[in-house]
C-alpha cells in the first residue's frame, strides 16, 4: 500500500493534505443539549465530521426480557444518514454500523455507573450528518458528553480519536482520504482522568515499535479531547447560570445591589455634590443619569446598614458551591 | 412501546378552553406559524441539503444524486425518491428499524408536492434516453419533533432542491464520464405545504407536539405560487363535513403565500 497515494498524503515539509502537521487534530467544536426532546444531547463536528448524539433514559426496556437484573442496559444505534458520503449510503443498518454500535455501548458501559438504574435501557443514538473518517471515535467522544448532558452519573468522560499510519510514519486524526491510503489506523477511546482504555481497534500493518507510537498519540489526543469536553458541558452550565443569576436579581436584587453598590453610591453622592458645587451650570447633561440611581441608593442604604454583614457572607459561598457541584 | 404521547386532561382542558378564546398556549394567534429558519449547504458531502427548524421542529434534508437507468415508461425523464426517517433522535415515540406507517406517509406527501407541483423539470435529469438518467434522492431526518412534520419537510426539501447541484456529465458514444462541474439544480415551482388541524370546532395551524396530539383531524394541502393546489392528503380519524372544505383550502392558500415569502427570504439569493 506505500506505493500508491503516500507521497501525496505527507509532503516534503511534514503538512499532510489538509495542512495539518503530523500529531495535529482537526478543529473540534462540541454543543450540548442542541436537541430539546432528548435527555441528553450533543453536537459533535471534528473537521467535516458532523455528528449528532442523543440520549434517552434510564427508561423501560422492550422486549422486557432483555432487561439486566441488577443494572441498565445501555444500547448503542450509530447511523449513517443516507447523504453523510460521496456515494449515498443505503439506508438499512450494514454490519459495520451495528459493530460500532457494539463497541460503542460497551465502552459506555465502563464509565456509567450502570448499577444505579436497574431493569432499565439508556438508548444512545448516534447519527452521522457527515463523515470524514473518525467518525466512530468521535461518535464516542459525542455519547459520552451527551450521557453526562442526561444527568447519568459517571466515573468519567471518554474522549476518542484515531491514530493511524501513513508511510510508515504515525500520525494522529485520520481523515478520510487518509484513513483510505494511509496504512493503518488505530482508533482509541480514553479516559484520562480513569486512566482506562475503553475501545481499541487496529486495522492495517504496524510494526510494535510503529503501534506504540501510534497508541501514544491517541492517547495524547484524547487527553487534549478531554479539555474541550469538559469546557463544552461547563458552557452549557455557566450559560443557565447566568441566565438563572439574572432572574434571581429580578426577584431579590435589592438585597444583592446593595452591597456592591453601597461604596459607589457614596462616591457617586461625593461626586455629585462636588459638581454641583463646581460646576452646576456646566455639566447639566451629565447630570441626569447620575440623578437616576440616587433614588435607589437612599432607600436601600438606610435599610441595608443592619443586613448586609450578614447576608453577604452567606450568598457568595453558596453560589460557588453551585458551581462546583455542576462542573463536576 | 407506546408510540402514542398520552396528554394529561388538565393539560387538555386548558388547551381547548385557550382555543375557545382564539389563544394558545404558546401566545400564537390560531393560524401564526412558528419562526423558521432555514440553514443551507449544511453538509458538503450532499448535493444539495438544508437544516429547517419551525419553532422547535428540526428537520435535517440532504439530496443525493445516482446514475441510474430510467423506468421503462418514462425513458426521457429522471426519477425522484423521497425517504423520511423518523430517527429514535427526535422524539422519545420514535424507534428505529424499517420506516413506520407514519414515515412512509410523511414521505410520500412531501414526495407528491415536490412532484406534482414539477418543482424539477425531470426531463434535465435524463443523460442518455432510455439508458441513464439521474436519480435524485431526496432524505430527510427528523432531529426533533414538535408537532408540523408535513409542512416543515416541503419547506425543507424545497430549500434543499434549491440549493443543489447536478454533474456534468460527458457522454460519447455509449461511454460517460462524470465531471467534477457542476451546474444548479433548476427549480420552477415552489411548492408551499399548509397543514390545517381541527381541535373538535377550532381549525389551528403549525401545531405544537402536544397540540398536535389533541387535534382530531389533519388536512395538508400543498400549493404552487400560481394558486394552484398540486396536493392533498387527509389524515388522522377525524372526518370532514364537506361544507368545511373550500373554507379550508382558501385559508391555508393565504397562508401559504406568507410562508413562501419567509421561505425566500431564507433561501440564499442567487
Amino acid at each position: 500500500m506505500a506505493g500508491d497515494g503516500t507521497e501525496i498524503l505527507i509532503d516534503e515539509k511534514g503538512k499532510r493534505t489538509d495542512g495539518r502537521n503530523l500529531d495535529q487534530m482537526r478543529p473540534i467544536s462540541i454543543k450540548v443539549g442542541i436537541l430539546k426532546n432528548a435527555d441528553g444531547s450533543a453536537e459533535i463536528r471534528m473537521g467535516r465530521n458532523i455528528i449528532i448524539a442523543a440520549v434517552y433514559g434510564p427508561r423501560e426496556l422492550h422486549p422486557k426480557h432483555r432487561a439486566l437484573p441488577d443494572r441498565a442496559l445501555i444500547q448503542c444505534f450509530y447511523r449513517m444518514s443516507t447523504f453523510s458520503v460521496g456515494d449515498r449510503k443505503s439506508p438499512a443498518p450494514s454490519r459495520r454500523e451495528r459493530e460500532i454500535s457494539s463497541i460503542i455501548a460497551n465502552a459506555l458501559n465502563s464509565v456509567a455507573f450502570v448499577e444505579a438504574y436497574p431493569r432499565t435501557t439508556i438508548d444512545v443514538y448516534l447519527q452521522v450528518l457527515q463523515a470524514d473518517g473518525g467518525t466512530r471515535c468521535a461518535s464516542l467522544t459525542a455519547a459520552s458528553i451527551a450521557l453526562a448532558d442526561a444527568g447519568i452519573p459517571m466515573k468519567g468522560l471518554i474522549a476518542g480519536v484515531a491514530g493511524g499510519l501513513i508511510n510508515d510514519t504515525a500520525v494522529l486524526d485520520l481523515n478520510n482520504i487518509e484513513d483510505q491510503k494511509g496504512s493503518g489506523d488505530v482508533p482509541v477511546g480514553y479516559s484520562p482522568t480513569l486512566d482506562e482504555i475503553s475501545l481499541l481497534q487496529l486495522d492495517g500493518v504496524f510494526t510494535i515499535e510503529q503501534f506504540e507510537e501510534t497508541l501514544k498519540l491517541s492517547l495524547k489526543g484524547c487527553t487534549d479531547i478531554h479539555k474541550i469536553q469538559k469546557e463544552a458541558l461547563k458552557a452549557k452550565y455557566i450559560k443557565i447560570r447566568d441566565e438563572v443569576s439574572v432572574e434571581v436579581e429580578n426577584l431579590v436584587g435589592k438585597t444583592e445591589i446593595k452591597e456592591d453598590i453601597k461604596e459607589d453610591i457614596k462616591e457617586q453622592d461625593a461626586k455629585l455634590t462636588e459638581s454641583t458645587i463646581k460646576e452646576d451650570k456646566e455639566k447639566k447633561v451629565e447630570e441626569p443619569p447620575l440623578k437616576a440611581p440616587k433614588p435607589v441608593p437612599e432607600e436601600s442604604k438606610k435599610e441595608k446598614v443592619p443586613e448586609e454583614s450578614k447576608e453577604n457572607p452567606i450568598q457568595e459561598p453558596s453560589k460557588e458551591g453551585e458551581d462546583k457541584t455542576e462542573v463536576v | 412501546m407506546t408510540d402514542e404521547y398520552i396528554i394529561s386532561e388538565i393539560e387538555k382542558e386548558y388547551m381547548l378552553a385557550l382555543l375557545e378564546q382564539n389563544k394558545r398556549v404558546d401566545g400564537r394567534e390560531v393560524l401564526q406559524y412558528r419562526s423558521l429558519e432555514i440553514e443551507t449547504n449544511y453538509i458538503e458531502k450532499a448535493e444539495g441539503s438544508a437544516l429547517v427548524s419551525l419553532g422547535d421542529t428540526k428537520i435535517i434534508v440532504g439530496v443525493k444524486l445516482v446514475l441510474g437507468t430510467p423506468f421503462p415508461d418514462s425513458p426521457n425523464s429522471g426519477v425522484i425518491t423521497t425517504g423520511a426517517e423518523l430517527s429514535p433522535i427526535a422524539s422519545p415515540f420514535f424507534e428505529s428499524g424499517p420506516p413506520s406507517e407514519k414515515a412512509i406517509e410523511l414521505a410520500r406527501v412531501t414526495d407528491r408536492a415536490i412532484r406534482e407541483s414539477h418543482c424539477i423539470d425531470f426531463a434535465k435529469l435524463c443523460v442518455i434516453p432510455g439508458k441513464l438518467v439521474w436519480i435524485l434522492f431526496l432524505d430527510f431526518y427528523i432531529l426533533n419533533h414538535d408537532g408540523n412534520l408535513f409542512d416543515a419537510a416541503v419547506l425543507g426539501s424545497i430549500a434543499a432542491l434549491a440549493t443543489a447541484k447536478i454533474p456534468k456529465v460527458k457522454v460519447t458514444g455509449d461511454e460517460h464520464e462524470v465531471l467534477e462541474e457542476k451546474v444548479p439544480l433548476e427549480i420552477q415551482h415552489y411548492p408551499i405545504s399548509v397543514t390545517t388541524y381541527r381541535i373538535g370546532k377550532k381549525l389551528l395551524m403549525d401545531p405544537t407536539f402536544k397540540e398536535e396530539r389533541v387535534t382530531d383531524m389533519r388536512l395538508t394541502f400543498a400549493f404552487d405560487e400560481d394558486d394552484h393546489i398540486v396536493s392533498a392528503q387527509k389524515g388522522n380519524k377525524g372526518v370532514l363535513k364537506p361544507d368545511e372544505v373550500m373554507p379550508i383550502v382558501k385559508q391555508a392558500l393565504e397562508i401559504s403565500k406568507g410562508l413562501r415569502k419567509e421561505l425566500m427570504k431564507a433561501l440564499p439569493s442567487k
